[in-house]
């Protein structure tokens, strides 16, 4: 397999979904099944390449960057096509690979209007090709493209296929009345955007400082104090801020609730599941070990956002009523807690924020997809239209009630592994950070999981349990179809093998985290 | 002294030259029916233009200097003649039928359009003020003429004249800014110029010479605040003609601009970089706040180039804090890189507003709605482009953005990294605007009074337009080498050789 490990791998795993993409748009949009089939297939020889990437990967050495390459790309800014995974990427690719697929699956049979499918594959497909770079990116500016490259199919999709209700907005004094979706799109560009241009010129002020845009290299100059005063300050700055958006951060969060719930289901789950970790991955992998000396600064500031994020997403959600606004709304709670878990700087939290962040993919993709299916039936989201789904669609209830559980942190399921270890690592951060308001941020925490329990199971009240209301008498309502049910069985599984086996996970993690808290922070 | 004329490396110029000869020709001497001829001339020509160009660019030494230093062909001379040449080919392409379907002077046309070429050609290789001031005449005085070539058009007529009065204005500020320059160093070329200035003493009258001519060539580019008669021309005149005064003509005071700064007084720098530092921040500011009220997507790209000129004047504000060759050579790469990537995507912007104002029938952005539905080949490139233009990688307008914020924190100082700065909320208000338009070809309901008949066909001709433009567009974005490539070969001149 030395062609896969020389870097043709992980190049495939990013590239084939831009051919698939293409292929898609040649072939005849009348002949739909051979779209979906060109897209299905695509995706799934990327996911098994995922699989596959996993099974070559050195886990005894996964602190290096491996299977991967480095090519020369644009020689006249010194930027590489320099590509590679570690124990920390590996997961968040696999993830990514194989939620994609699922969302094709789930797709097969669930058109929103306008339908389309041909255009909505190749939209899916570039988005994975966006998201799985951004993965394997070991170059500042190839990680910049990836990471903006989600922006355009995202956009669409919500723009598109997305909420048609009409929603009023104010602009200062005037009150505007336009379409969910529309607003939602163009909130969503506009706030990524922003962040974004500033972390552009972050990452290029860092090039300039050190002569290059290879992430390793970073690396080892900002481990060794290359890159310190107002000018590490100001990288940083700029750098928080394009990641903050993508995660979100409170306060710049408020895009969105607005994007989740306008966008389609599918578009939903990717958003959810992949694209937010687009954000704390980048500080993962960029922000902290490049940066160790600002992190530091700043870890207090980004403890207290993501406690604050905590309390306010969970309050959010009891505010509610409406089902994928609420499950929106913990996403802000759950990235929370990854975001904690990264700010105590310790290996345990950012090892918790990691696992974090493939549970939340999981189980909040899981919660998006049934979202969509329950609206798909009820044609509606408000929760006190809904009830008893227990009685009128049993399977689907069963599943709702088993992923609310894994999304509450129920221990022996996936949710539960990052809560608590993020709240382990904010008890007990890095040496010199202010311990007294870490654990004050864990209080927060630790109310923000009871918080997530209330929410959480309200909404179970209300959705699953009672009787039906006699609107839903004589509707067709169908339980989940097969369709949905292979699209959600891996979910499902997932969620948990992660709780009950997190070493999947942490095996691949662990020595990678470890060697980045010792090599930034020195412990 | 006999002068040594290089005939290699006047090859383009004399075959443009010779090209507009033809035109006139033809346009004599076939009859009404047969006047498309005069574009295949005009075609031809353009095209042969570009052997010697490619056999110069080939050549061991590609630099060589005639008229005592006064007219150099270089490798910025010969990227950026590339540049011009690709234009021309392009507009013509998407003259064509434009000009044919609605029965105008064709000869005089092309004429025009080769003569105007035949100027900004001429104006890469000056190196001495009457050479530029000449060139930049030719490249303006057909434009004059072509911007009111809808003669039937109140609105042609008053984009001519105010194209004219105001051409007249700037070219007079230039030129009393050059006579300045003259009066005060003795000396008409760049090189003369810069050593006079090092050695004489620069009073304010140096100053205010280096301004005038600043503000005479802000005129053309159309700077904020010097940008007034832009968006009305750009309606008014057909909108090929607005196609090449948003990209060749814009780009020709681009030239004169560089070949000023960094060849005539670099060493003023202290004067012309803060200058444009204002310059470009407002340019920037300004274009992009007025075009997102726009309505009509002509006007929308008339600001949206106002701003994008802004952006090309980034660069520029660096020299003002640095003298570090290498930091100012980039800066000049820079902005030529950032032409080049402009002019290609600018270029297919307006194709596809031609191609859409055949189905659309209006100037309207609204008009657009549901374009994704009806035309979506057309809509899908018109996307491309306008995303391009605001920079969304992976297209080729996100590597313009890159060096230009780049070029502008290189010097890690506080007055250019706040420009840039200013720069990144640009390019996020940009974005609204034109993805306003994609957002109505795509979100918004085809209207129901459109007709349901048969779409009129692209024009073959404008087809290749597109065809061209696109794919530079895609490619670049992927392999942006294909546009610093030329930033890096013309960079070389600049920070004094």
């Amino acid at each position: 397999m030395d062609w896969f490990d020389s870097g043709w791998g992980l190049s495939l795993i990013v590239f084939l979904p831009l051919v698939g993409a293409l292929l898609v748009g040649l072939a005849p949009k009348a002949n739909e099944n051979v779209v979906k089939q060109i897209a299905l297939l695509t995706t799934v020889v990327v996911a098994v390449l995922s699989v596959v990437a996993a099974f070559q990967f050195d886990y005894a050495s996964s602190a290096d960057f491996q299977l991967g390459t480095d090519l020369s790309w644009i020689p006249s800014i010194g930027s590489n096509y320099h590509i590679g995974i570690d124990g920390i990427s590996l997961p968040l690719l696999v993830l990514s690979a194989a939620v994609t697929v699922l969302a094709i699956v789930y797709s097969w049979n669930h058109w929103e209007e306008p339908k389309n499918p041909k255009a909505f594959l190749i939209l899916i497909l570039l988005l994975e090709t966006g998201m799985n770079g951004t993965f394997v990116a070991l170059d500042l500016v190839l990680f910049f493209i990836f990471f903006e490259l989600v922006l355009l199919p995202m956009y669409f999709m919500i723009g598109i296929w997305g909420d048609k209700s009409p929603r009023m907005v104010k602009v200062g004094r005037f009150e505007l009345e336009t379409e969910t979706r529309l607003y939602a799109s163009i909130k969503f560009f506009l706030f990524t955007l922003f962040g974004s241009a500033f972390m552009l010129l972050s990452f290029l002020a860092l090039s300039f400082e050190a002569g290059t845009f290879d992430i390793p290299a970073l690396i080892d100059l900002g481990s060794g104090g290359a890159f310190t005063g107002t000018f590490g300050q100001l990288v940083f700055a700029g750098m928080f801020l394009g990641f903050a958006v993508k995660v979100p951060m409170w306060p710049l969060h408020t895009w969105l609730p607005d994007a989740h719930t306008a966008a389609p289901t599918v578009g939903s789950v990717l958003l959810a599941a992949i694209l937010l970790k687009l954000g704390s991955y980048g500080f993962i992998r960029i922000a902290l070990p490049i940066l160790p000396e600002q992190a530091r600064a700043w870890a207090p500031v980004i403890a207290v956002l993501a406690a604050i994020g905590i309390i306010y997403g969970s309050l959010a959600c009891l505010a509610q009523t409406d089902m994928k606004r609420l499950i929106a709304f913990s996403s802000v709670g759950h990235m929370g807690f990854v975001m904690l878990g990264i700010a105590s700087l310790t290996d345990v939290g950012i090892n918790a924020a990691i696992i974090g962040m493939v549970a939340h993919g999981v189980i909040t993709g899981m919660l998006f997809f049934l979202a969509g299916s329950m609206h798909h039936r009820y044609h509606t989201r408000d929760m006190a239209r809904l009830g008893g789904n227990m009685k009128l669609m049993p399977k689907m209830g069963a599943i709702l009630a088993f992923i609310a559980m894994a999304s509450l942190g129920l221990p022996g399921l996936a949710g539960f592994w990052g809560e608590f270890w993020s709240l382990i690592g904010a008890y007990n951060p890095l040496n010199g950070l202010n311990v007294s308001l870490f654990r004050g941020t864990m209080v927060a925490g630790a109310i923000g999981t009871v918080l997530t329990a209330g929410y959480m199971l309200w909404m179970l009240q209300r959705v699953n349990l009672g009787e039906p209301s006699a609107e839903w008498e004589g509707h067709d309502l169908p339980d989940a179809d097969r369709f949905e049910l292979v699209a959600w069985a891996p979910l499902l599984v997932a969620t948990v093998a992660i709780g009950v086996f997190p070493r999947i996970i942490t095996d691949a993690t662990n020595g990678a985290v470890v060697e980045l808290v010792a090599k930034a922070f020195g412990s | 002294m006999p002068f040594e004329i290089d005939y290699h490396a006047l090859g383009p110029e004399i075959i443009l030259a010779v090209t507009l000869m033809a035109v006139i020709t033809v346009d004599l001497m076939v009859p009404r029916s047969l006047k498309y001829l005069t574009a295949i001339t005009a075609v031809v020509g353009t095209t042969a233009a570009f052997v010697p160009l490619i056999t110069l660019a080939l050549h061991d030494n590609p630099v060589r200097s005639m008229f005592d230093g006064s007219y150099v062909a270089d490798e910025f001379a010969l990227v950026m003649k590339a540049l011009f040449l690709t234009a021309a080919y392009v507009v013509i392409l998407m003259s064509f039928d434009y000009i044919d379907s609605e029965r105008f002077y064709q000869g005089e046309y092309y004429f025009l359009l080769v003569a105007s070429t035949l100027g900004a050609v001429v104006m890469t290789s000056a190196r001495d003020l009457i050479i530029l001031f000449i060139g930049l005449e030719l490249v303006s005085g057909p434009l004059f003429l072509l911007a009111g070539w809808r003669k039937g058009s109140v609105k042609s007529n008053e984009a001519s004249l105010k194209f004219f009065l105001l051409g007249v204005l700037s070219a007079a500020i230039l030129l009393y800014g050059m006579s300045f320059l003259y009066g005060l160093t003795g000396s008409v070329t760049f090189e003369g110029i810069r050593e006079a200035a090092i050695s004489g003493d620069q009073g304010p009258a140096f100053t205010m010479a280096i301004l005038f001519v600043i503000v005479g060539f802000a005129f053309k580019i159309s700077a904020v605040p010097f940008h007034f008669w832009a968006p009305d021309t750009y309606e008014g005149a057909p909108t090929p003609v607005t196609a090449y005064l948003s990209v060749s003509s814009k780009a020709a005071g681009f030239v004169g601009l560089l070949l000023v700064t960094y060849l005539a007084f670099p060493d003023a720098a202290n004067v012309w970089g803060p200058a444009l530092w204002i310059l470009a921040a407002l340019t920037m500011t300004i274009g992009n706040l007025t075009a997102l009220r726009q309505t009509n997507i002509v006007r929308l790209l008339a600001y949206s180039s106002v701003a994008q000129a802004g952006f090309m004047l980034v660069p520029f504000a660096i020299a003002g804090v640095t003298d570090t060759p290498g930091q100012l050579e980039s800066a000049f790469g820079a902005t030529v890189t950032y032409i080049v990537i402009y002019a290609f995507m600018n270029l297919g912007a307006f194709s596809v507003v031609i191609a859409a104002s055949r189905i659309t029938r209006s100037g309207l952005i609204d008009s657009w709605s549901g374009l994704g539905a009806r035309a979506p080949g057309l809509a899908f490139l018109g996307s491309i482009f306008f995303m391009s233009l605001a920079g969304i990688p992976p297209l080729a307008g996100w590597f313009a953005k890159f060096v230009v914020f780049s070029a502008a924190i290189s010097t890690l100082n506080v007055w250019t990294t706040s420009l840039a700065a200013i720069a990144a909320v640009n390019a996020v208000i940009a974005f609204y605007y034109y993805a306003r338009v994609v957002k109505a070809m795509w979100f918004d309901p085809a209207p129901t009074t459109a007709e349901r008949e048969a779409l009129p066909i692209v024009p073959r001709t404008l087809q290749y337009a597109l065809a061209i433009t696109v794919a530079y567009v895609v490619a670049a974005g992927f392999f942006p080498q294909l546009s610093s490539f030329f930033g890096e070969a013309s960079r070389m001149i600049a920070a004094g050789n």
